[in-house]
């Protein structure tokens, strides 16, 4: 600092005064750019966020005035802004854990998470064993579970995903037991890795996957320990892999967040749910 | 005569190698450019430019993305250009290039120009996201742009201002005008040519920015409403659109050939000014 | 000419605000790598079983190795490339044809990287497949960032080829060289800083490129075992973790960060080096 002061005698002021006026204006433009609509920032989980995006515009025809943004980033990073308050509600596709419960968390949809296969790939079923084998390494080709000779591309989730962590959850798995061959992010992504590579293996939500088996994608659902990956199966509770899907606050909701977790949770948007082929919560 | 002999059969085998290479790398350009032009090329339309996307963007066109992108760009630009170019006279002008303090200014830019997008996007992030509490906004994109862009700015200005002779300051001197003259009507105007092909480089380098981006603009696809909404930037739309939206190449092949194509007409505008003043100079 | 003081004083704000933008940068990477800089300890990043942030395992090597791995890879196929570019833009083409090369390699230059990871991923990457699956591997970051980076070694051995002075050329002429006796023995002798110089700098930006990488390389944390591996590298473990990274976590992203920076860097200044050593 002594140097400095030696190479400015004169003009310390100035170098003052102007840092002071350009945070005095970032401040002045975030200021005026914050008298628009009020804006609500959702984040979080690939597989709520498409139905959340559905839910936002029709909240925002009905309440005008409110502006709603929704990003992805796996739950994790839901939960992580909801705490950093970079985000008012965070999506998270899994029930809240133990050390997460300084926040609030409001059930909207029921999902399961399934096996997924390109179309053309023939093999019908697979029971936990092979399902572990696959994704630990120890079997490498279809050949070995009633396939073509063909090697398997094992696609894994990457971390912070709760897909992932409900799925080795189910097989009894740690992470670092996996040996995947590609490492995806977004439930679309891995749609889109599995649709291009006829030998390739993953697991998503179910309700991400039929949407776009409904769409024409190649893709095949794998029945989990004999029960076929439906949304009937999750709603009637037999799915092995059923997940909620949650909003989740820092603080009790109030003002237009409480107001948009109410409508996410009304029966006003139970055709918005099913059309993403997810379970609303009182369908039963 | 052996010796002349075994030089040609050398020469002759270099020259075709070099040839070959030459070659290979015309021919994955163009096969490059024929694939974008050739996927984009059906989806590009009017209707393409003026649409907000639609269904994730594999309906609907670039609108809202190219209202992000150019606000980003305002706010870089902005924010980095009186500083740049302040920098850049003070360098060219009025410290000596031995100078400490030039020396301290000239070491700093030359450590921000080598720094990783990547690593401004994990800055812009932590300091405009989280700690001025920006969130994701084109505000946080477009100033973490602007720290990116200070050195390229500054380097390209500072080497126009050098560029005009010193016949311009000891003529200015000797009509005995302040140095605040000579610089606003003398050297500035001399220097126009290369100021704006740096600032045009500059705005192709933010304009290609996807790392950056990523953790400050954020990635909500609708028109933005202020400065504080989240906008994806047009890279940022073409990397989502590979990578997670299943059925979205077709849009992404002609958001790259728009980008590919600004980008062309930028670089090309660069180069005539930066071409015509070096003609210029070998004239006088 | 109180002008003139006050227009100093303005510049001298202005220049000094382009230097803390700097310190900031540096200061808050730091700080943010604090915890973990003070709080791990820093052998773990070298010996920890494997990387799974969130089984409490940091371990950097696997994507180190990867960024190296990538970064050299595209060294060993982008420097001959480039320099067979630069040699036939400065000796073997006729002028057009080397106006035209040279304005499609500058126009190359100008490609972002993220189309260039896309034309990666929905052309290279399937092409691989087909031969070695999975496809998105070492070998697809490796070709992807060649691409990349050959513009530059390009242009910066034009540079230095068309620096060689004139008379260098005349007396080998007059020694009754060939044209490849004079490149190798006179030219490429006396352009050899100015083109390595270059070749340091594309490393650099090999090195921290992660767009592109991202979408090619399959992102699988792993020492790879051949060019089919899919692997991971610094820059796009940073893009693919920092949105959920939380404490340590988040932290030793930070330290891969300042690691990328520090690398970068140190390149930098070894082609900085070269270049004032060559105008000496």
């Amino acid at each position: 600092m002594i140097t400095m002061t030696g190479i400015f005698p004169a003009s310390r002021l100035v170098a003052a005064k102007a840092v002071i006026a350009i945070c005095g204006l970032i401040w002045t433009v975030s200021g005026a750019a914050n008298a628009g609509p009020q804006r609500l920032v959702l984040t979080g989980s690939s597989t709520v966020a498409p139905l959340i995006n559905e839910i936002a515009r029709r909240f925002e025809m009905q309440f005008s005035g409110v502006r709603i943004d929704v990003q992805t980033g796996g739950s994790s990073r839901g939960i992580n802004d909801v705490r950093r308050r970079t985000a008012d509600i965070g999506m998270v596709s899994r029930p809240l854990k133990p050390d997460e419960n300084d926040l609030h968390a409001f059930t909207v949809a029921l999902d399961g998470i399934s096996l997924l296969v390109h179309a053309d790939n023939p093999v019908a079923a697979l029971d936990k064993s092979q399902i572990a084998g696959i994704f630990t390494g120890d079997i490498m080709r279809w050949r070995d579970v009633g396939g073509k000779d063909a090697r398997i591309t094992v696609v894994n989730k990457a971390e912070g995903r709760s897909t992932l962590e409900l799925f080795l959850d189910y097989l009894q798995l740690k992470n670092s037991a996996i040996t995947p061959h590609i490492i995806i992010g977004d439930n679309a992504q891995g749609i889109k890795t599995i649709t291009g590579n006829r030998n390739a293996i993953g697991y998503v939500s179910i309700g991400a996957a039929e949407y776009e088996v409904q769409r024409g994608a190649p893709l095949r659902l794998l029945a989990l320990d004999g029960v076929e990956a439906s949304e009937e199966n999750v709603r009637n509770g037999t799915f092995p892999l059923s997940r909620p899907l949650n909003l989740v606050t820092a603080s009790d909701p109030q003002g237009v967040i409480r107001q948009f977790i109410r409508f996410a949770q009304s029966p006003q948007v139970q055709d918005l749910i099913k059309a993403q082929y997810f379970v609303p919560v009182d369908a039963d | 005569m052996l010796l002349r002999a075994k030089q040609q059969i050398r020469d002759g085998v270099i020259q075709g190698l070099i040839y070959l290479a030459v070659l290979l790398v015309s021919l994955v350009f163009f096969w490059m450019l024929f694939d974008l032009a050739h996927g984009g090329a059906a989806h590009l339309s009017w209707q393409f430019l003026t649409e907000s996307p639609i269904d994730a963007g594999r309906a609907g066109g670039i609108a809202s993305i190219l209202v992000s992108t150019a606000l980003i760009l305002l706010v870089a630009l902005t924010a980095s250009v009186p500083l740049a170019w302040a920098t850049a006279v003070l360098l060219a002008e009025f410290v000596p290039a031995e100078s400490a303090f030039g020396k301290i200014v000239r070491f700093s830019l030359y450590v921000l120009a080598g720094v990783p997008s990547i690593v401004f996007g994990l800055f812009g992030n932590a300091f405009f996201s989280i700690y001025l509490e920006l969130g994701f906004s084109i505000l946080s994109g477009g100033l973490t742009l602007a720290c990116m862009l200070l050195p390229i700015l500054t380097s390209t200005a500072e080497a126009g201002l050098r560029a005009v002779p010193d016949t311009y300051r000891s003529s200015a001197a000797a009509l005995g005008l302040s140095r605040t003259v000579a610089l606003t009507h003398l050297i500035l105007p001399a220097a126009a040519p290369t100021l704006a092909a740096g600032l045009l480089i500059g705005i192709g380098r933010a304009l290609a920015e996807t790392a950056a981006l990523l953790f400050t603009s954020g990635y909500v696809d609708r028109m933005p409403g202020s400065l504080l909404d989240s906008g994806r930037a047009l890279a940022l739309h073409i990397f989502d659109l590979s990578m997670n939206v299943p059925g979205g190449d077709n849009p992404a092949y002609a958001s790259a050939l728009v980008l590919v194509s600004l980008l062309l007409c930028i670089n090309i505008l660069a180069m005539k000014l930066a071409y015509g003043l070096q003609r210029k100079k070998i004239m006088t | 000419m109180q002008t003139d003081r006050v227009l100093t004083g303005i510049l001298r704000a202005g220049a000094l605000l382009a230097v803390l933008v700097m310190l900031l940068i540096f200061c808050f990477l730091l700080f943010e790598s604090w915890s973990a800089l003070t709080g791990l300890s820093i052998a773990g990043f070298l010996t920890d079983v494997s990387w799974h942030p969130l089984e409490g395992t940091y371990n950097l090597m696997p994507m180190l190795s990867g960024t190296l791995l990538a970064s050299i890879g595209a060294i060993m196929l982008g420097a001959p490339l480039g320099l067979a570019s630069a040699l036939f833009i400065v000796f073997f083409a006729p002028l057009h044809l080397a106006l035209l090369y040279r304005r499609l390699i500058e126009l190359l230059a100008g490609i972002p990287s993220v189309v260039f990871g896309f034309w990666g991923l929905t052309t290279l990457v399937p092409l691989i497949s087909e031969w070695q699956p999975p496809g998105a591997s070492l070998l697809a970051a490796v070709l992807v960032l060649t691409l990349m980076i050959l513009p530059m070694i390009t242009i910066t051995a034009c540079a230095a080829l068309t620096a060689v002075p004139e008379e260098l050329f005349r007396n080998a002429s007059a020694l009754g060289m060939s044209r490849w006796g004079t490149i190798a023995g006179v030219v490429l002798p006396a352009a050899r800083v100015g083109i390595t110089a270059g070749i340091i700098l594309a490393a650099a930006r090999a090195l921290g490129e992660t767009m592109a990488v991202l979408m090619v390389a399959g992102n699988v944390v792993q020492h790879p075992e051949s060019l089919f591996d899919p692997v991971r590298t610094l820059a796009a473990n940073i893009a693919l973790e920092v949105a959920y990274a939380m404490g340590d976590h988040r932290s030793v992203l930070f330290v891969s960060g300042l690691l990328l920076m520090l690398l970068v860097m140190v390149l930098s200044a070894m082609a900085g080096l070269l270049e004032e050593r060559q105008q000496v």
